[in-house]
């Protein structure tokens, strides 16, 4: 079996894995960290969205041993667990989630957005998370707070 | 999924030797084509060659004449390319519409080219900026590298290093995306080219029929007369366009005009604004 070693949330990784195992399924199964969803698990609907050296990626769509050597982060590694970021306080402060399923996935991509982007429009927001779908929300509320949360990271 | 043998080699050769020594491999770029269809059980490689070892195969490289871009550059940095954007708006334009964001930051030009899907953008570029698709064994011009739905000139073995764009004064790409898969249900790119010395405007379509073509009739009115208008009475017919549930042959003929007059349209801008090259 492939060996494989990343960083996972700051945290390194060695692991033996199949190489057929997915990105997600190293990620859900094998490290626990479970706040990555799977919705589809065909590449539709960013629910199992982290980031990958900084950029968001589908984590059912790639596999472990093309993770090897990346730094990847999960919604585990998004603020510390303390305090809300500023976009999980704009999420919670907008009612931008209901059932909560499809929040890891949108917080990892608007949280690249941002950092890519910090004065984004509209316009920019919903080109960017159109890789996440929602099926609560109708996405108004979660636009306004990432447009919130890019105001509040401006200063 | 059923288990492969996983290779990373970091050259072509080696990468041509790992797949020869399996009984069915397959090359993979950014996987977000292959992946999925793996996952479905419609593919069953017992060995996948990653091209991503392979540095010589990410590169954007851009001249007075040709934007040259590496067959495992992503479609995210395309998008993103500042010399991409000066020199063929359009095709910028283009990788940025492709997917999703998450997407576009695994998926390839590469990829893309060699998997040949009917509804995929990149075709369509490829095809009307007359584009070389250069391989580690020869140049294939676009009119002979799309042969049919999945299909392309590519014999086993053989890799996309990379595909030269020539700069044309305008160029522009219009979709009407599946707003699920974000996949063109009919995508139509128009590239302004001098009728004299290179061939003439040309226009191409994906998404509507089972492989990317041209439509020679719009060509030769917009050779006269570079507008919207030069097309509004020429439209191709429904016959052999893909018919599904996303959309029918007859309304697929109707976007094509669409497209192709919103193309048109933003080309001529593209150009006005003097963000095309000369």
């Amino acid at each position: 079996m492939p060996k494989i070693t990343l960083t996972v949330n700051n945290e390194p990784v060695t692991r033996d894995v199949e190489a057929r195992t997915l990105l997600s399924e190293l990620i859900r199964e094998e490290l626990k960290l479970t706040g990555t969803h799977i919705g589809c698990d065909t590449s539709q609907c960013g629910a199992c969205t982290v980031q990958v050296n900084g950029q968001p990626v589908k984590s059912c769509s790639m596999l472990a041993v093309q993770a090897n050597g990346a730094d990847v982060l999960t919604i585990e590694g998004h603020g510390d667990g303390e305090t809300l970021t500023p976009l999980q306080n704009a999420l919670h402060e907008h009612h931008g989630l209901q059932c909560g399923f499809c929040t890891p996935g949108m917080v990892l991509t608007a949280d690249a957005l941002l950092r890519d982007n910090p004065d984004p429009s509209e316009e920019d927001i919903r080109h960017e998370l159109e890789g996440n779908i929602c099926r609560c929300t109708g996405y108004q509320n979660i636009v306004e707070a990432v447009l919130a949360a890019a105001k509040t990271m401006r200063g | 999924m059923q288990d492969f043998s996983f290779k990373k080699p970091d050259s072509l050769d080696a990468a041509v030797a790992a797949l020869e020594a399996q009984e069915d491999g397959i090359y993979l770029a950014g996987g977000q084509t292959i992946l999925p269809v793996m996952k479905f059980g419609l593919a069953e490689p017992t060995g996948v060659v990653d091209l991503s070892g392979i540095a010589d195969l990410v590169k954007i490289e851009v001249t007075d004449k040709v934007v040259s871009i590496g067959a495992m550059t992503t479609h995210a940095a395309v998008a993103a390319s500042v010399d991409i954007r000066r020199a063929l708006p359009g095709l910028a334009d283009l990788a940025g519409l492709i997917g999703d964001p998450q997407v576009r930051n695994r998926g390839t030009l590469g990829g893309s080219i060699a998997n040949n899907d009917p509804s995929a953008d990149y075709p369509a570029a490829v095809l009307a900026l007359n584009a070389t698709v250069v391989t580690n064994r020869r140049e294939i011009t676009a009119d002979d590298f799309f042969v049919d739905m999945f299909e392309t000139a590519l014999e086993d073995g053989e890799i996309i290093t990379r595909v030269d764009f020539p700069i044309t004064d305008c160029a522009a790409y219009a979709k009407f995306a599946n707003p699920a898969s974000r996949y063109a249900v009919a995508g139509v790119f128009v590239a302004k080219r001098n009728a004299k010395t290179d061939g003439g405007v040309r226009v191409a379509v994906t998404g509507a029929g089972p492989v990317v073509f041209r439509v020679p009739d719009m060509e030769a009115a917009l050779d006269g007369d570079f507008s919207p208008d030069a097309i509004k009475n020429i439209s191709v017919p429904a016959d052999g366009l893909n018919n599904d549930i996303h959309a029918s042959a007859e309304y697929r003929s109707h976007l094509i005009g669409v497209m192709a007059e919103r193309a048109i349209k933003t080309a001529k801008e593209t150009n006005n604004k003097g963000g095309g090259a000369q």
